[in-house]
């Protein structure tokens, strides 16, 4: 059997069937929608979908595979946003399947041009479902580096003193960045004075502790005092029974303790007015 | 070789290293800080490290070894300006740098110094 006539022929039939063919892929796509996506905008993807399929199934032009799998990627992606899930999309391309085989299902003399059609179109959903993961993927890379990113600010308490407020777990990644957007402000604003506060960790184990020892000895080589707050009665139930020691590191229960201290090493006193 | 100047500022030795510290430079500054510390008996040495993009184990080591020796003439050493950087790094390599103090600018460092007289 010669495959390149095979797919010729297909696309031959594909082209003069062009109307009813993508009639009916579009009554099957809009279907599945639910009213997610209007008919037209739906008839004006699947059209230029199907020009693709027939030039790929045609031969003649080599661009043409390239441009359906970008084509099809991009519409899989545009569905991951809508809120689509991977069936639907698939199943949308699939859909073309059933749309071909009502036509063809009368006439027996090709069969073997259905199965090659077949056979591509089970590719072309298969790449669906893995641009769809990719753009998950990158959305989901996207948004943790933006978490990442909000979770770490440096707040000013007074002149001297900064205060670095920690919520969430602790991990190397974050530890990394929170020294250093710590040891940086320390140097813009010239403070010698940083409380950590970990009021929002959750739970303070051997490794979180070792990435706050590291921390403060870090600001301690640049000339900054560091103090530790926020320490909850059961972390610092854990702390002890974990036989974690802060050595000469002051600690303190609340953030305002902490401003306190600092306050009063920098030689200052709050008096009522 | 390049060499790294000691200046003397009243009762300070001050130490601005500018250039990219190789380990015999280190050596050299040691053999001169000492000598310079039995000459003039100054009582605190700033060592100004703005300027320094790289450290190593050794010359972290070595920071160590210029502080002891003089503390052995019984004079303060104040590191200042450590860049956040090297503050990392040296903070990995496990070295805490113990014996010598640390302030964020020369400022500071003189004020450290002179609350100590």
């Amino acid at each position: 059997m010669d495959v390149v006539r095979t797919n010729e022929r297909m696309a031959a039939y594909l082209r003069d069937n062009h109307d009813k063919v993508v009639g009916r892929w579009t009554d099957l796509v809009v279907a599945g929608v639910r009213g997610r996506t209007s008919r037209e905008e739906v008839r004006r993807e699947l059209e230029d979908l199907y020009a693709l399929i027939v030039r790929v199934l045609s031969g003649a032009d080599e661009h043409a595979a390239g441009e359906l799998t970008a084509t099809l990627e991009e519409l899989s992606r545009s569905r991951a946003r809508d809120g689509f899930s991977p069936i639907e999309t698939a199943i949308g391309v699939f859909s073309l399947k059933e749309a071909v085989y009502e036509l063809v299902a009368d006439a027996a003399d090709l069969v073997p041009e259905f199965y090659s059609l077949s056979r591509m179109i089970d590719d072309l959903g298969l790449r669906t479902f893995e641009a769809y993961s990719s753009a998950r993927e990158q959305i989901i890379a996207d948004q943790s580096a933006s978490m990442l990113e909000l979770s770490t600010p440096v707040v000013q308490l007074w002149d001297g003193v900064i205060a670095v407020p920690l919520v969430g777990m602790l991990d190397s990644a974050r530890t990394q960045l929170v020294m250093e957007k710590l040891l940086d402000t320390l140097v813009a604003t010239g403070a010698d004075h940083a409380v950590i506060d970990i009021t929002g960790v959750p739970t303070v184990d051997t490794e979180v502790a070792q990435h706050l020892l590291k921390t403060v000895s870090a600001a301690r080589l640049l000339g900054a005092e560091c103090t530790i707050s926020g320490i909850r009665p059961q972390v610092a139930q854990t702390i002890v029974s974990l036989g974690i020691e802060f050595g000469d590191i002051a600690t303190k229960a609340s953030l305002a303790d902490a401003l306190a201290l600092a306050l009063r090493q920098a030689g200052l006193k709050v008096v009522p007015l | 070789m390049e060499r790294v100047p000691i200046l003397k500022i009243g009762p300070t030795l001050f130490v601005s290293i500018q250039i990219d510290l190789q380990d015999e430079s280190v050596i050299r500054l040691q053999e001169d800080l000492a000598d310079e510390l039995a000459v003039t008996g100054a009582h605190g040495v700033i060592i100004d490290i703005t300027a320094v993009e790289i450290v190593d184990s050794f010359i972290g080591r070595m920071l160590t070894t210029i502080g002891s020796i003089s503390r052995l003439f019984d004079a303060e050493t104040v590191l200042v300006g450590m860049r956040p950087a090297v503050a990392i790094t040296l903070t990995e390599l496990g070295l805490s740098l113990s014996g010598v103090r640390t302030a964020l600018n020369a400022e500071k460092g003189l004020e450290i110094l002179n609350g100590k007289s």
